[in-house]
């Protein structure tokens, strides 16, 4: 991560595991930063449960400011975004900002605020899965990457690779994804940032050459 | 697609219908089961299907309906109010003989209710979803794996015995992820369909489908044999998990989503010495009705937990049929149960049947 763009964006496929990226970076870098404001923006308009919005109390706990649109987690699915998501891009803010994105072209909601974003200056992270059938194949993530860039009216910075099965995910999964990470990584002509993947599952992971970032599952357990 | 992958549940209905042949999905989309439309929307062009947004819901069910007429496999889905506005499609289906999966991922009702998990169409899946004598299949999947290996067996099913199949899931089931495996999903030997109407090239009889019939002898006739079928499927396909049950006083009656919380409670409960156990309905058309009723020879009491006021709990009681008592759990609305809310209601049937 860089900590000259104040904007941090958590692009991808639905289901590749943005919101846990985007809430375990924004928990590091509050780690790493203390004295830096920082927040984070449930911006997913597309998503009825499974989001940001559930991760709420453990980042306000952990120092960080949350935006939740007002219709999160509740029985309607407005795709409405709540106004205070300008305070982000004002110019006078030095907050560092990560925000979490619908998936696929849900990214779309990004559009309306693309140009304070530039402004703002920012990253843009794309997560990709192997083990997610739609972007499995490695042209299949380029073109998924191409459709964000195009309704959110920014570019994408750097990959993220989050191959992951889920509660049965072993570190052979992770090993094994890292091919196609490479892969995904050279068609979009983007810098494969780390690879992400849930250190309660497999422990401490290490490959020469290989970045890995171990996090902390973040998602709802209904039972 | 050989590998594990990891899939919404509603993305594995979707991807398990390819599998099996299905090439036509239509639908109107609806939170939270669009997935599944938008999957198959990327997916069917590139197998020679079709997947097409109807103008309506009434408008898929009977585009569907052509479809099954015609001897294709076919798909629909929805949430609990669309699947009211496709209640008449699904009655004249049956009254048609035509086999179709159907897919129901509930959400809270009545009305337009809310887009929250809800398991408030029990009734309506297994009484009364359409006008007339009719039953659906029913199948309630309780993990991702089984929203893909229940849709698979749902369309055997549905040509076997020539009728609609339901899978009844809820928003839960729909919108989480867990790893899914296709290869290892068990197919059945499918029967040939000399009834399609597909074109009879002037080399046989015309195939008429229809479920309108002018006299009625011949309606009471074509119904009479079409419960002769029905009494094979009660006798012959009726599934369930039975989990701890063997030496379980107490015992839970839980399908779907609510089956997992409660597996969750039922392992606390015996951490603190509780003989609880669980009966979870995997066709809820046919019920299960023997198991439960093999199993209350010996429990003391039985809970129903439900994502609903109380709708499967009469399914129950009519195979407890006396021996024991039975309690209900549930929420309505949207909300989920929470395993300790569910441990609790265990622990409180422990003291009574302790006291």
């Amino acid at each position: 991560m860089k900590t000259d763009n104040r904007i941090k964006i958590v692009c991808g496929h639905y289901g590749s595991g943005k919101t846990n990226v985007c809430v375990n970076l924004a928990l590091l870098y509050k780690k790493m930063f203390p004295s830096t404001e920082v927040a984070l923006a449930d911006i997913d308009t597309v998503n009825p449960y499974f989001r940001a919005a559930d991760a709420v109390k453990q980042l306000e706990d952990s120092g960080i400011h949350t935006i939740i649109p007002e219709f999160a987690n509740t029985n309607v699915d407005i795709p409405s975004l709540p106004a205070e998501l300008y305070s982000l891009f004002s110019k006078d803010s030095k907050t560092v900002s990560f925000l979490d994105v619908g998936g696929d072209d849900g990214a779309a909601a990004l559009g309306m605020y693309s140009d304070l974003i530039r402004e703002c200056g920012y990253e843009m992270i794309y997560v990709i899965s192997k083990y997610r059938p739609l972007i499995s194949d490695v042209d299949a993530a380029a073109d998924l990457m191409n459709i964000i860039e195009e309704v959110s009216h920014l570019r994408c910075t750097a990959i993220v690779n989050n191959s992951s099965v889920g509660q049965e995910t072993t570190r052979d999964d992770i090993i094994n994804s890292l091919d196609y990470a490479h892969k995904v990584s050279e068609k979009c002509g983007l810098p494969l940032l780390f690879t992400s993947y849930y250190h309660d599952l497999v422990g401490d992971i290490s490959k020469e050459g290989e970045k890995f970032f171990p996090m902390k599952n973040v998602t709802k357990q209904i039972f | 697609m050989s590998n594990k992958v990891l899939m919404k549940g509603t993305e594995a209905i979707a991807q398990a219908a390819i599998e099996c042949g299905c090439k036509y999905y239509f639908g109107y989309p609806i939170t939270p089961q669009t997935e599944l439309s938008e999957y198959m929307a990327k997916k069917l062009p590139k197998v020679g299907g079709l997947c097409l947004q109807a103008e309506s819901e009434v408008a898929a069910i009977n585009m569907t309906l052509g479809a099954a007429a015609a001897g294709t496999r076919v798909i629909t889905s929805s949430s609990s109010p669309g699947i009211s506005l496709k209640s008449e499609g699904i009655s004249y289906m049956a009254g048609c003989d035509l086999p179709c999966v159907i897919v129901n991922v509930q959400r809270g009702g009545p009305g337009l209710g809310g887009i929250q998990p809800s398991q408030q169409d029990y009734y309506q899946a297994t009484r009364g979803v359409g006008h007339g004598d009719l039953r659906l299949l029913v199948l309630a999947p309780s993990s991702v794996q089984e929203m893909a290996q229940l849709t698979v067996e749902a369309f055997d099913m549905a040509d076997i015995y020539r009728m609609p199949a339901m899978i009844l899931a809820d928003g839960a089931l729909g919108q989480m992820m867990e790893p899914v495996d296709f290869d290892s999903i068990p197919r059945r030997d499918i029967p040939e369909k000399p009834w399609a109407a597909c074109g009879h090239n002037n080399e046989r009889k015309k195939n008429i489908v229809n479920s309108l019939y002018i006299d009625p002898q011949v309606l009471e006739n074509v119904v009479d044999e079409r419960y002769k079928r029905y009494d094979v499927i009660e006798e012959t396909e009726a599934r369930c998990e039975e989990y701890l049950c063997e030496d379980a006083d107490i015992v839970l009656v839980s399908f779907g989503i609510t089956a997992r919380i409660c597996k969750t409670a039922i392992k606390a409960a015996r951490e603190e010495g509780i003989k609880v156990g669980l009966i979870r309905p995997i066709t809820l058309w046919p019920f299960p009705k023997k198991n439960i009723a093999a199993i209350a020879e010996n429990a003391k009491v039985f809970l129903s937990v439900e994502m609903s006021k109380g709708q499967m709990i009469d399914d129950v009681r009519l195979a407890v049929n006396g021996k024991a008592p039975v309690h209900f759990y549930g929420r309505t609305g949207g909300m989920i149960p929470t395993p300790e809310a569910v441990l609790e209601n265990i622990k409180k049937l422990a003291e009574e049947i302790n006291a």
